[in-house]
């Protein structure tokens, strides 16, 4: 693999128009990558689904180069309906289009911040690979005091163009005082076999507000991770929605410090998959200092050949006085070949804390299909309305009731 | 509120520190086929014994040792290390207690374990082992009439070479993991006890365990078989002299349960913790795994662990046959500079086999205690579950509770079900206690062992008044 990617990589320096400076930092990730590759199973994070394997497996030709000189067409019959909103077009790798046209133009700041050193510290391989291969940084600021009016919706798109194509995003937010950030991540990828990689870094000033959603729900074939760093500062509060349904692979990373007292993170995932679908949360949420509070609840429902994985890790330093820290993950499933598996891991070095986790799985119970049939449903319409409820549960917990609905249509919940 | 001072301050005696003055027999020092021939031969075994063991060390020398625990330790010297001794007098085999040297006798009366029938522990059969032998075992005519066998390894070996042959290594093959594979190679002695078809066994059967000797690791090797429709309570103590240095503990325990048999284990390991700096101590990295062959079998361990500077275990069970039941009850107690990483794994294998964990830590002082556990079900354990319970409990911010479960469900028709919290003693329960007229230590006492109820409930009768005793003084000085 190491010759492919550095011939991908010469390609690329050679379509595209980087500086002597950015292919020095690039070369430098791209060693890192071809030194530790794609992570597998050896690597505790990555036990219960492997990777490399994954990728192997379903993506053989995988090329990593990507032609950046050409722009793509916007197809505007994707785009989300019934909803005022600012959009981020991201189409085959590019960023086509970055609309803010609801909000005050002084209060948000576009930076590129591609000619900058990009370097991030933390273990994941996958994170060289996005440096390496990307095409263009983008930072945004949002300034003190301002609330955007209108969400932010990432469109994350491809279109037949691109073929067994590894496909890098990168974005850095960041939230000044007191203001606040809705963003939902769309995804509608209309072609199959592309391993996308997305990495985001979010900075939550004093007193910001950030609310996430991802919403992976049209069935595709392609693979995903997407990896969200998160940095909190006093009195601020992140809360992320995952819905993890279309892909054929798609792995949800999340890590959030809480670095400033009375900081809050939020993190709540629905799993909905079918046939041959492997997907997996991984969460790490760092409690720093004192008076912060985490709350997590991943639920699942799996069908036929699919397997679900929830990583959740609480962590609570020995200065982290007084961390509230809650994590549950259930678990349907609904076939004999169905698997769910799941890691809640609490490590605590602070005494004077309230940490609990819960997992529970099994099958749709019986007890209440029967009530539900002797009141007139049939046994179809009673699953149905159980997976429903049990669903909803999750969706109930977004913060934003116009998002909420939004979510609700698309998942398809009777409310 | 300073615990961190009062607990430097009054230390904790640890009442089985003392050594006993013996002259004792060696194998050369380090890991070699040599040396592994010399045990084979001291012990006068059969070439089917020697080849077990041969076979393991080809095995172990392809092996690493495992580094994905939680409390990490220095490089152990293989090499540097004692694999047999044992007391000079144990070499021409004593017939009865009377031949036995006084000054075992002596030991094993200071640690409160009287070897003489007369003086017996109310219906507790005793298999005492020091350091690589088993110096005496009591009560073997009573359970001769029963049918039980009950003896040393070496004992089992010579005479029950069939069902050693038969059990020995299906549970905890020789190429198992780095630790177990090492017990395979040079283990020395250990207890062996055979339930037949039908019986209930009428007394309580144990070992103790007693390291004596410096730079020597004790490796010993229990093995367990419960016929049909058998019963049998085990239990298992430990304890060693106070030393610098540290010492490497590995044991291997099987235990295996035929049809509708039943086997209770319980341990209350009290090895030397190292002192109050973290200095010493036995590293107890033990493997211990039972396995519900037949239907309708069950396998029980509790545990209580008080000892060792650091503990790395996770009693498990196979859950092989239907209708089979395990169960894992523990209470790991950690202070000043001890470390533990244990847990258990229940693997789900047949069907409407049944788990439950509850497990209780404590931590205090500088230490650090781990929950690792595994529950794997199977997709032909259908109609299966699993409850799962780990709280802990911490004392003072200078140490550290984790948990960590592994949870697989390949079965739509089983439950797993987990929970775990982790909090410190609140101030309204210590309030309420001093206000009755208890003092703060005595109000913590009280409110651990409310903690550590489900477990200790568990123990048989004698070893649960000790075992709450040693709840106790372990937490000594940790309430500021």
């Amino acid at each position: 693999m190491s010759e492919q990617l550095q011939s991908d990589f010469d390609k690329l320096v050679k379509t595209s128009k980087f500086s002597s400076e950015e292919i020095k930092f690039k070369k430098n990730f791209l060693n890192n990558f071809i030194k530790n590759g794609f992570p597998n199973r050896k690597q505790e994070d990555w036990k219960f689904l492997d990777i490399s394997q994954i990728i192997k497996k379903n993506i053989s030709d995988l090329s990593f180069f990507n032609d950046y000189s050409q722009s793509n067409k916007i197809d505007l019959s994707v785009l989300v309906d019934g909803l005022e909103h600012n959009k981020i077009i991201f189409i085959n790798g590019k960023i086509e289009k970055i609309d803010f046209n609801f909000e005050d133009q002084n209060k948000i700041e576009i930076i590129d911040e591609t000619k900058k050193d990009i370097s991030f510290d933390y273990e994941n391989s996958l994170i060289d690979l996005n440096s390496a291969f990307i095409d263009k940084i983008f930072k945004i600021l949002i300034k003190k005091n301002y609330s955007l009016k209108k969400p932010l919706i990432i469109y994350h798109l491809t279109n037949d163009k691109i073929k067994s194509t590894n496909i890098n995003l990168r974005l850095d937010f960041e939230l000044g005082e007191n203001s606040c950030l809705k963003l939902i991540d769309y995804f509608a990828n209309t072609t199959a076999k592309n391993f996308i990689n997305i990495f985001y870094n979010f900075n939550l000033e004093k007193d910001s507000i950030l609310k996430n959603y991802k919403i992976d729900k049209f069935r595709n074939n392609n693979l995903k991770y997407s990896f969200n760093n998160i940095e909190q500062d006093n009195n601020s509060v992140s809360e992320t929605f995952v819905l993890s349904a279309g892909s054929d692979y798609f792995k949800n990373e999340i890590n959030c410090n809480l670095n400033g007292e009375y900081s809050s993170a939020f993190i709540n995932g629905i799993f909905s998959l079918k046939e041959n679908q492997q997907h997996e949360i991984r969460t790490t949420i760092n409690h720093l200092v004192e008076n912060t509070k985490s709350y997590q609840l991943i639920k699942s429902v799996l069908g036929k050949n699919s397997k679900s994985a929830y990583q959740g890790r609480i962590f609570v330093n020995s200065k982290a006085q007084k961390t509230d820290g809650y994590q549950l993950s259930k678990a349907i499933l609904l076939d004999e070949t169905s698997e769910f598996n799941a890691k809640p891991e609490l490590e605590i070095y602070a005494d004077d804390v309230k940490c609990s986790h819960g997992s529970a799985s099994g099958s749709l119970d019986e007890n209440s299909i029967f009530y539900l049939m002797s009141r007139g449903l049939n046994y179809q319409q009673s699953k149905e309305l159980l997976i429903n409820g049990f669903l909803m549960e999750v969706v109930e917990k977004i913060t934003d009731v116009e998002i909420k609905n939004l979510i609700t249509n698309i998942i398809g919940l009777k409310q | 509120m300073d615990t961190r001072e009062k607990d430097i301050e009054k230390l904790k005696d640890y009442k089985y520190g003392f050594t006993t003055d013996i002259e004792n027999i060696k194998a050369p020092k380090g890991l070699n086929e040599d040396v592994i021939k010399f045990i084979s031969n001291i012990k006068k075994e059969p070439k089917w014994m020697l080849d077990f063991r041969l076979k393991a060390y080809q095995r172990l020398k392809l092996l690493k040792e495992p580094n994905w625990q939680k409390p990490k330790y220095p490089k152990i010297d293989y090499q540097d290390l004692y694999y047999y001794s044992a007391p000079k007098s144990m070499q021409d085999k004593p017939k009865s207690l009377d031949e036995l040297d006084p000054k075992l006798l002596e030991t094993y009366k200071k640690l409160g374990i009287p070897l003489q029938e007369q003086a017996r522990l109310n219906g507790i059969a005793v298999d005492a082992v020091f350091d690589s032998v088993s110096v005496a075992t009591t009560f073997k005519g009573e359970l001769t009439k029963h049918g039980i066998i009950f003896c040393s390894m070496s004992e089992a070996i010579e005479k029950h070479p069939d069902l050693v042959k038969k059990y020995l290594g299906t549970v905890i093959p020789v190429t198992d993991h780095f630790f177990a594979t090492l017990n395979s190679a040079v283990f020395t002695d250990g207890s062996f006890v055979y339930i037949p078809e039908g019986v209930k066994c009428p007394m309580e059967l144990s070992t103790y365990f007693r390291i004596n000797a410096s730079e020597t690791g004790q490796f010993e090797r229990t093995l367990i078989i419960a016929d049909k429709e058998s019963y049998v309570s085990y239990l298992e103590g430990c304890t060693a002299p106070m030393r610098d240095e540290n010492q490497l503990h590995a044991a291997n325990v099987e235990l295996i349960a035929l049809d509708d048999a039943e086997i209770k284990y319980s341990t209350v390991q009290n090895w030397y913790p190292g002192d109050e700096n973290g200095k010493g101590g036995i590293y107890n990295f033990v493997t211990k795994r039972g396995l519900c062959k037949g239907k309708n079998s069950k396998i029980s361990w509790t545990q209580v662990e008080t000892g060792s500077a650091i503990t790395w275990k996770y009693p498990s069970c196979i859950l092989k046959g239907d209708n089979s039941i395990g169960e894992f009850y523990s209470i790991a107690i950690t202070n000043n500079h001890q470390k533990a990483d244990t847990g258990t794994k229940m693997i789900h294998l047949g069907r409407n086999t049944k788990s439950k964990i509850i497990s209780k830590g404590i931590s205090a002082g500088f230490s650090d205690m781990t929950y690792r556990g595994l529950v794997d079900i199977n997709s032909k354990a259908k109609n299966s579950s699993n409850y799962t319970q780990c709280d802990s409990l911490l004392m003072g911010n200078k140490c550290g509770a984790h948990t960590v479960p592994y949870i697989k469900n390949k079965n739509y028709d089983s439950n797993i079900a987990h929970e775990a919290t982790t909090s410190k003693i609140s101030e309204e329960q210590l309030h309420y206690c001093q206000q009755r007229g208890l003092d703060p230590e005595e109000a913590v006492g009280l409110i651990v062992n409310g903690f550590c109820k489900e477990v200790l409930q568990q123990l048989p009768m004698e070893f649960a008044v000790e075992a709450q005793k040693l709840v106790g003084i372990s937490l000594e000085g940790s309430v500021g």
